[in-house]
């Protein structure tokens, strides 16, 4: 049990935790407080798995704006008041058995199926090493092979700020 | 670290997104659901990204194998950073029109 896996465990502890707390909290505030601790624990991960740049940006991008925008948006609405009407029970019990059911059938696949666990017998995610996850490798891949749809991306925000403007705008 | 534990970890983070969206009824919330699901693949994408680069690290050091996966992964977040900033949009008109963020009070789009 060296620091790595203590790591692991408390990451994915945290990540499941706060997770959960995102669909339990009755406050929208409190929910997107938990959210960010969500990221912040996936954040972690990557940081193990030496995905360094990704780890940042997803810092940046999740952590520091979406979130953001989503409290703005909140506190805009005035909503932090615990107003929203529940769902009748039966209709939250039939969601959680949905979940549910997708997770089981899906971990069963994983634990059972004797092709998928064959081809996954001894696969290991190589942590802490490799320089895959580093900006300079990472950089030069997005500019040579994937120059492409990272143009294409910059269309998609241009469509993407028209659209907010558009859609957003009192008319 | 076995890439089975990443799997499941994944898996329940995705599943925990799919049960917000299903249960909760505030628009903002399952918006934000959906992007721990997209978080939960992210997290996966790059797991079995970095698998297949330990099996081409074991033999070369200087091996690029497995970086399609974490440039997947950002060009994920690239995308829900866009539908993000068009979703809230539409949740602030939504609000402004019917004064309440209610997924229910969608199905007026019906008629």
């Amino acid at each position: 049990m060296n620091i790595t896996h203590i790591l692991f465990w408390f990451l994915s502890a945290l990540a499941l935790v706060s997770a959960m707390m995102v669909v339990v909290s009755k406050n929208p505030i409190h929910s997107i407080l938990w959210l960010i601790l969500v990221f912040f624990a996936i954040s972690g991960h990557y940081i193990l798995l030496n995905a360094q740049f990704l780890a940042i940006v997803n810092l940046i991008v999740y952590a520091g704006a979406i979130m953001v925008l989503f409290l703005f948006v909140v506190m805009l609405m005035n909503l932090n008041k615990e107003t929203e009407q529940q769902k009748n029970v039966w209709m939250k019990l039939t969601g959680v058995i949905a979940g549910g059911c997708f997770l089981v059938s899906t971990c069963n696949v994983i634990f059972n199926a004797q092709s998928v666990s064959r081809e996954l017998a001894g696969k290991t995610a190589l942590m802490k090493e490799g320089s895959i996850g580093l900006i300079g490798t990472l950089g030069k891949a997005l500019f040579s092979n994937y120059v492409i749809p990272f143009e294409i991306s910059s269309v998609l925000f241009l469509s993407a700020m028209v659209g907010a403007v558009v859609i957003g705008k009192k008319d | 670290m076995p890439i089975q534990y990443y799997i499941y970890l994944a898996l329940a983070l995705f599943s925990i997104g799919i049960i917000g969206v299903l249960v909760r009824r505030n628009a903002i919330i399952v918006f934000m659901c959906i992007e721990l699901m997209l978080n939960a693949v992210n997290l996966l994408l790059v797991a079995f990204s970095k698998m297949h680069h330990g099996v081409a690290y074991a033999t070369d050091k200087a091996s690029t194998v497995g970086i399609d996966g974490q440039l997947f992964v950002f060009f994920i977040m690239v995308v829900a950073a866009a539908e993000v900033s068009v979703g809230l949009a539409i949740i602030v008109m939504l609000y402004r029109n019917t004064h309440s963020v209610d997924v229910n009070f969608l199905n007026r789009l019906k008629n």
